[in-house]
């Protein structure tokens, strides 16, 4: 009598306890973005966005059985791989993060995903690596890899198509020398000249010079209707503007995601009136409802940050159709989450959309940028165009 | 044919460039080569004392901003650059009153002072980078322009543009003021003459009654104005980044190594001879050459013989044919 009991309580616990290890009150998601580095004025709100997704899920309570989702942070600094690789690690052998949102620019991104994501086996969905070599047909990624944001290879297309209704047939491009730009500046050169444009000199620049007078002399020499600048904002992109705006070299410009921010009105305003542009971002009900809810919280609007709160949302909202927070069982459930058929899911309806599952129902999420992952999984693309008026980057269309 | 567009095309993104950056590179320069002529060491921290003395007029500028004193139409830093002169001479004399005094009386052999100015050269680095951070700074205020683009291209009519910013202007004047300053201190004041003597020959200055130390405190003095002189104008020109002005000295040791070292006058004509082999060399010429020849001859391509990646290449193979066939410089300064 005395050994049963003794068995059944030992039972119990044992039971208790591999209830525990399956269904953890913790699901813990490790958010590596470039904090500092050449895109540090956007990563604040990125990282906010995807922290207010983890709060949504874990105010509802509903997530495997109420577990909390708690946010880690780490630097991937957009461009040093070996410290993004290490700052991974990190996040996945000692904080034991159940999956990774981020990172953020192209290079870091596949470091972190070769390096470590693969190697451990964790899910990894980024809200802005859009360098079409990240795109993994022969599903060299085992499956773990996904974006939010479109391929470059889709933008180089809608930059043609922006130009082309513009009227611009001759362009000059300048590209950041990395992965990013150099992809960026190829796909966009493939694209516009099948279209029947010339680009006139397809020319690197490299970030961190005090001086790009030389390199907007070849870019003049060169010529062309407007300049392309496939670079970041913090970095030598704007140098290039400016040495470009003093020799009066261009006067209006065609600006790519890396270069869209505050700091492009900031630092040269009505200098570059009449420029174009285009970033990733939606029209879809979904980017108004995203924006309604952050408030004055943080900048809504800012590039990637809506695709931010929907690469964490996708994360938590797959964990809960597979039952598990571990990424070799949950990584089939992303797309399933993402795409139709099912109940369409809106920024702040999280908790709704958590029940579904629960329920055995099935979900479409829409989300803040009307998220449709195809191919090997990444965002099929919509694009907010930009043109500078009176100083200001205002919204020309979706497209 | 258009020689008039083909000239304001070529003056606009060759010759001011290249007009301005030679003469910061000559200001760097001469410092380099005066060090080297009457202290006898290639100094390696001269790249970084000229971040130090441009991030004292920084710090110093943004005062005079906060309390509201400004240059008009010059930008205010040429009001806060004798007080950053002052704080860059404090650091450099008390790191020879403390670093190369000790190796002086030793009578230590040049390349231990190189290797001591290596030292001196982290030190500084991360001293500038501690105190004002590793970032772009831009401290340029005033008009920006003494013509632009705009305003040539209403007043001419014609088809290209020109752009003289004001602090080419400055950089240019400052220069020429600077250097014919520095000739007359060299060759008619008495403390100049007794640097050049010791410079020539120490054991027979020693003899006639020059007082070393005082050599030395005047050359580091002297140094000191140049380094931030140059500093401030690259930075006023361009912008400041502490890691740029440490790439700096390969094209500062470049000119002076091919004016010939220990040469003031070649270090002026090597800041020049470099920045324009580095500019013209990686310029595409299409523009110009459209304009300057006739239609036959008007080249389809860039006409660029270096992508300006390889702006750096440039002085390093200047420097090595000036090395291979004429060890001493064009002035025939010191072998290396």
């Amino acid at each position: 009598m005395k050994h049963l009991l003794m068995a059944t309580a030992a039972t119990a616990l044992m039971a208790g306890a591999a209830v525990a290890g399956g269904h953890a009150k913790e699901v813990k998601i490790g958010v590596i973005l470039g904090f500092t580095g050449p895109i540090e004025s956007l990563t604040p709100s990125m990282a906010d966005g995807a922290e207010l997704a983890m709060k949504e899920v874990t105010d509802s309570g509903l997530l495997l059985d109420s577990a909390t989702v708690t946010s880690v942070r780490a630097d991937s600094t957009c461009v040093d791989a070996g410290a993004a690789t290490a700052a991974a690690e990190r996040l996945v052998t000692s904080d034991k993060v159940d999956a990774i949102m981020g990172a953020d620019c192209s290079g870091v991104t596949g470091a972190i995903l070769n390096n470590v994501a693969v190697a451990n086996g964790v899910v990894m969905i980024s809200p802005s690596a859009t360098s079409p070599g990240l795109s993994h047909n022969d599903n060299e990624d085992n499956g773990l890899f996904f974006r939010t944001a479109p391929s470059d290879a889709r933008q180089g297309v809608v930059m043609t198509e922006v130009l082309m209704e513009e009227g611009i047939k001759e362009v000059a491009v300048t590209y950041t020398n990395n992965d990013y730009g150099k992809g960026l500046a190829d796909s966009f050169q493939a694209a516009f000249e099948a279209a029947g444009g010339t680009v006139t000199i397809n020319a690197a620049h490299e970030d961190g010079k005090a001086d790009y007078s030389a390199e907007v002399g070849a870019l003049a020499s060169a010529g062309g209707d407007r300049l392309v600048v496939a670079g970041y904002v913090d970095q030598g992109g704007s140098g290039i503007v400016r040495a470009a705006l003093d020799s009066g070299a261009f006067d209006t410009f065609h600006f790519p995601d890396g270069m869209i921010g505050a700091k492009l009105q900031e630092n040269f305003g009505d200098e570059i009136e009449g420029s174009t542009g285009q970033h990733p971002g939606t029209d879809s009900e979904g980017a108004a409802m995203f924006t309604e809810m952050v408030g004055d919280a943080f900048d809504a609007t800012s590039p990637f940050t809506p695709e931010s709160y929907d690469a964490a949302a996708l994360i938590m909202l797959a964990m809960q159709a597979a039952n598990s927070k571990d990424s070799n069982d949950f990584k089939d459930h992303v797309m399933d989450v993402a795409n139709a058929p099912g109940e369409q899911i809106f920024p702040g309806q999280l908790a709704k959309a958590l029940q579904i599952i629960k329920d055995g129902g099935d979900i479409d999420y829409v989300g803040a940028t009307a998220v449709e992952l195809i191919g090997p999984g990444e965002s099929a693309g919509n694009y907010r165009q930009i043109v500078v008026e009176g100083g200001e980057i205002t919204t020309a269309k979706y497209r | 044919m258009d020689l008039l567009n083909a000239f304001v095309a070529l003056s606009n993104f060759v010759l001011i460039p290249a007009i301005a950056y030679g003469s910061q590179l000559a200001l760097g320069a001469l410092g380099v080569t005066l060090i080297y002529g009457i202290l006898r060491f290639s100094n390696f921290a001269h790249g970084d004392t000229m971040a130090f003395g441009t991030m004292a007029t920084i710090l110093i500028t943004w005062g005079f901003q906060a309390i509201g004193i400004s240059a008009g139409p010059l930008p205010t830093a040429l009001l806060a650059l004798p007080f950053g002169i002052a704080v860059c001479a404090g650091l450099i004399l008390l790191t020879d009153r403390g670093v190369y005094r000790f190796y002086r009386t030793q009578k230590a052999k040049p390349i231990i002072f190189v290797m001591v100015s290596l030292g001196v050269m982290f030190i500084m680095n991360g001293l500038v980078r501690f105190i004002i951070g590793p970032n772009d700074q831009r401290f340029a205020d005033g008009e920006r322009f003494i013509i632009s683009v705009r305003e040539f291209k209403a007043l001419t009519g014609l088809k290209e543009g020109l752009a003289f910013k004001t602090t080419q202007g400055i950089t240019v004047l400052t220069a020429v003021i600077v250097v014919a300053a520095l000739f007359y201190f060299l060759n008619r004041t008495r403390t100049g003459k007794s640097m050049r003597a010791y410079s020539d020959n120490e054991d027979l200055a020693l003899l006639s009654g020059i007082n070393p130390e005082r050599v030395v405190m005047v050359t580091w003095l002297i140094v000191a104005a140049l380094a931030t002189i140059a500093g401030v104008l690259y930075g006023l020109d361009k912008s400041f980044k502490p890691f740029v002005y440490f790439q700096l000295l390969l094209p500062i040791f470049a000119s002076a190594i091919v004016g010939g070292l220990g040469s003031p006058l070649g270090a002026i004509a090597g800041g020049f001879t470099i920045a324009f082999s580095e500019v013209m060399i990686t310029y595409a010429w299409k523009k110009v050459a459209n304009y300057a020849l006739p239609e036959a001859l008007a080249p389809d391509g860039l006409a660029q013989l270096l992508s300006t990646d390889y702006k750096f290449a440039v002085s390093f193979v200047i420097l090595l044919i000036v090395l291979l066939f004429r060890p001493t410089g064009l002035f025939a300064g010191k072998s290396v």
